[in-house]
């Protein structure tokens, strides 16, 4: 099926002939440091490098797999993929060559991933590398990838904008630590794709021209890209829309109305696509109270109301997700009621309900449960007030939605404090910090989370019992409720057994749904990617899963 | 004078070397991590990792020894192999900015010419207004030209940059249409054509920086008019019969412009520095946008080495402007 899907998108329409369309200008208002993704995990670098580098598979805009220099994505049903799972064969298509002339080989693919796994690298991207115990040469065009484990989904090495190939010739000389010394060749890499580096200025601008030797004799359509980086969101915004002096401008984080007003110049159109990233609130289901010293917010003390799974869904039911999406993010955000939200066989429907905002129906939920209003309308049980702490980081439209759900809260009968912290902290993990995200010394937290590529294995494993942070772990861990079950982990444990996609879906949304029906995360936004192009510039397709400028090739001026 | 300058020479190396340490211990004790822009999706070992190959894992003394090295040796015989094509030899490791992964004296090199061209015609262009402007309100003092011109100056003076340039933005590229809105660096001047497009490029950045110039310096160049047109000689001049335009442009203009001479070459460092806010603005992409850049990375060896350049014009330029007192003012004697 994937190989049927790759070969309509990667059709040729032959229409148009080598650079016809003369030249096209890219804005990002952050720039470029390096071309070389390897020594940066920068999503502006990726994108950059996107143009000259490729990998043997990349994502399209739904979120499939499709070849790109491997003839086909290799699959357990056609061979490719090992019973066992424990190795994949890639292989090459016919005819590759760099852009100056020489033959891509098997000899490059081992390269890439011996240059990304070098210790002394400092490889941004190894963890695409994970387990992989060889690769091996079988001819020219054919490599077998094999892992120490087994791999149900082995699309980590070589695939996405995150792992393209490098060529050996060019970098046999920049391994490990001398890496970095390689400036000609970080700044200027021969690739494989549809344009090459002319002239590269750091945290400035690059030009391409199209490269003579791409494998598609009548793309790309345009013959040069000035990729020019600086400034900030609004003035990109502005030289697409506005001015119309560039033709497409990257992640366009701009308030709705202002993005909406600099539209409606009619120079250019605000494009949007949604990929897995989701605000939501985490709810702690331990103990915050300092009183406990070194077991506060550990699994040995439960909390004392939010483990009610009735207070839990009054919290999610009190919350109008539209009117967040409204003021917080406009086009670029729709609500959701999943915290997997994508790709599409991975999304589950069965949570739909919380789309409408149900103050009374939470009322009655909490009345039920015996919490009752007090004196000061604040609900408590047993001397047990609903009063919580809600923390996030600083951040505009984070603190607006802080207010607004504050008061939904209240008007259900629960109290909220609100408090917010520097990013660098809150993020920033440092053990010794009280403030950061994983230790959780509040009642409810918010902030936004998405994971890499397609594959949602890994990040469902975030709320494994074993995954909570604690003491123990210096406070590592993605599992910041604190959520242990059985169950969950009885599924984690089945998802890393199997390969076949349409289990592995089914299990994904298990989890998913069990997430959401015991209120363990409170879905709020499905935060999409926003761009912004000029009405002149035709074949854009936005994708969230691979580099935004994936299909360059194909990009156009509309007469 | 020559050994007034040789001492001053001279003591500028130590004062050099603490500064260069200063420098150095400021940024590495301030807290900042060259991984924390990373996206969320790489784990906490990976970071790690790229932490050590930059070299984090040393401890600072090293590192700035090492940076020395690299600064004050590596570098300079560099430059030395490229501008006589000799080949001194030896396996140099020049200073690697962490961000490019590239020298940072190329950077440096690179960005230059943009932001001499539009901070340094800025510098002048705002001189070659604040002048006249400046005689002319000193000599009529009051006049409604004054009022004017100390109108316009309090303007350059108090509203910041990242507002007129915005604000000129809008008019001239977003409803006039008249001039591009984003600098193009990569723009080589050939011919008539590409000369007017650098000019039209460069005109809303130079006025708006030089504005904010002008205002300072002809408040400086006013005052020291003032000061002088009531002295005694400038009396003695007007009784001796000398034309007004004598009297104003050659006696009073010469002796005025003594401190405002020095206050100008206080000033030249600034160009080099670039101008951090208008170059972001105009996407310049000069020294000053290479500077933000690499505070917001955290790429330490390209801060310190900029900061540092930057502390030896200062340096330099104070210097330049004593001599250049005492050049111009023979009551000024320093031997």
């Amino acid at each position: 099926m994937l190989g049927a899907l790759a070969a309509v998108a990667i059709a040729p329409p032959a229409l148009a002939e080598r650079g016809s369309d003369g030249h096209v200008n890219i804005i990002y208002w952050q720039a470029p440091s390096t071309m070389n993704p390897y020594l940066s995990g920068g999503t502006k670098e990726l994108e950059a490098a996107s143009l000259v580098l490729e990998p043997l598979a990349r994502y399209d805009q739904d979120g499939n797999m499709v070849p790109w220099l491997a003839e086909s994505v290799p699959t357990v049903d056609n061979g490719g993929v090992s019973a066992d799972l424990k190795t994949i064969t890639w292989k090459l298509k016919e005819g590759l060559v760099w852009s100056d002339g020489s033959a891509v080989t098997s000899a490059d693919v081992i390269f890439s991933w011996k240059y990304c796994t070098d210790p002394e690298g400092g490889c941004a991207q190894s963890e695409k590398y994970n387990d992989v115990a060889d690769v091996k040469a079988v001819d020219d065009r054919t490599v077998t990838v094999t892992f120490g484990v087994a791999k149900p989904f082995p699309y980590g090495p070589f695939v996405g904008a995150q792992a393209p190939i490098i060529q050996a010739a060019q970098f046999a000389d920049c391994l490990g630590a001398k890496a970095p010394e390689c400036t000609d060749a970080n700044f200027g890499p021969i690739g494989t794709g549809p344009f090459k580096v002319t002239e590269f200025r750091p945290n400035d601008v690059i030009s391409f021209e199209a490269n003579s030797n791409y494998r598609d004799p009548a793309k790309p359509a345009f013959a040069t890209v000035t990729f020019k980086g600086g400034g900030d969101t609004a003035a990109a915004g502005r030289a697409v829309l506005e001015t119309g002096e560039f033709d497409y401008a990257w992640n366009m984080q701009l308030a709705p109305d202002v993005l909406a007003a600099m539209a409606s110049k009619g120079k250019g159109q605000v494009v949007s696509a949604f990929g897995t990233l989701v605000e939501r609130i985490m709810i702690n289901l331990t103990n915050p109270d300092p009183a406990l010293g070194d077991e506060r917010a550990t699994a040995k003390h439960p909390h004392p109301f939010l483990s009610d799974p009735a207070v839990r869904q009054a919290l999610s039911m009190a919350v109008d997700r539209e009117l967040l999406v409204e003021i917080g993010y406009g086009d670029a955000g729709r609500p959701t009621c999943n915290v997997l939200p994508a790709p599409e066989i991975y999304k589950s429907t069965a949570n739909d309900g919380c789309m409408a905002q149900d103050v009374e129906g939470a009322k009655k939920l909490l009345d039920d449960a015996g919490w009752v209003p007090g004196a000061d309308g604040v609900r408590q049980k047993e001397g047990v007030r609903l009063s919580m702490l809600y923390q996030t980081s600083t951040n505009a439209v984070r603190q607006d939605f802080q207010a607004l759900i504050k008061q939904w809260w209240a008007d259900i009968g629960i109290e909220t404090e609100l408090r917010n912290i520097d990013a660098s902290v809150f993020f920033g993990g440092d053990p010794g910090s009280p403030d950061t995200f994983q230790k959780f010394y509040a009642d409810i937290e918010m902030y936004a989370n998405n994971f890499d590529g397609t594959d949602p294995e890994s990040y469902m494993a975030n709320w494994e019992c074993k995954q909570a942070p604690t003491p123990e772990t210096q406070w590592q861990g993605n599992n910041m409720p604190r959520y242990c079950s059985e169950d969950y982990d009885a599924l984690v444990a089945q998802m890393a057994q199997t390969g076949k996609l349409e289990e592995r879906a089914k299990l994904a949304k298990a989890m998913n749904d069990k997430l959401m029906q015991e209120y363990i995360i409170v879905p709020l936004v499905d935060r999409g990617r926003v761009s912004a192009h000029s009405n002149t510039l035709g074949g854009v397709v936005l994708n969230v899963w691979d580099s935004e400028l994936w299909n360059i090739a194909d990009w156009n001026r509309m007469k | 004078m020559l050994t007034y300058t040789i001492r001053r020479l001279l003591l500028a190396i130590p004062t050099l070397i603490a500064i260069s340490l200063i420098i150095f211990l400021l940024l590495d004790l301030a807290p900042s991590d060259p991984t924390a822009n990373l996206p969320l999706t790489i784990p906490p070992d990976v970071r790690e990792k790229i932490r050590q190959s930059l070299g984090l894992g040393d401890p600072i003394y090293i590192r700035y020894l090492l940076w020395c090295k690299q600064f004050f040796v590596n570098e300079p015989l560099n430059m030395l192999e490229q501008w006589f094509g000799w080949d001194i030899g030896g396996d140099r490791l020049r200073v690697l900015s962490w961000q490019t992964r590239s020298p940072v004296v190329d950077l440096i090199v690179q960005r230059m010419p943009q932001t001499l061209w539009v901070v340094g015609m800025s510098y002048v262009v705002g001189v070659l207004i604040a002048l006249p402007i400046g005689i002319i309100s000193a000599y009529r003092q009051y006049s409604w030209f004054d009022q004017v011109g100390t109108f316009v100056s309090m303007v350059g003076f108090s509203v910041p940059t990242f507002f007129t340039g915005v604000l000129v933005i809008v008019i001239f590229s977003v409803w006039l249409g008249w001039f591009p809105s984003i600098y193009d660096t990569t723009h080589q001047v050939t011919d008539w054509q590409s000369f007017l497009f650098q000019i039209k490029q460069m005109i809303m950045p130079v006025a708006v920086l030089a504005l904010f110039n002008a205002a300072q310096i002809s408040r400086f160049m006013r005052a020291s008019m003032l000061d002088n047109l009531n002295q005694d000689y400038v009396r003695t001049a007007r009784a001796k019969g000398m034309r007004e335009r004598t009297v104003v442009l050659v006696h009073v203009l010469r002796n005025s412009l003594i401190p405002v001479v020095t206050v100008i070459a206080l000033g030249v460092p600034q160009i080099f520095g670039g101008a951090i806010i208008t170059e972001q603005v105009f996407k310049v992409n000069g020294l000053g946008q290479l500077l933000i850049i690499s505070i917001q990375g955290g790429d330490l060896p390209t801060v310190q080495t900029l900061t540092f350049i930057f502390a030896v014009l200062i340096i330099l330029f104070n210097l330049v402007a004593d001599v250049l007192y005492g050049v111009l003012d023979p009551r000024i004697r320093y031997d």
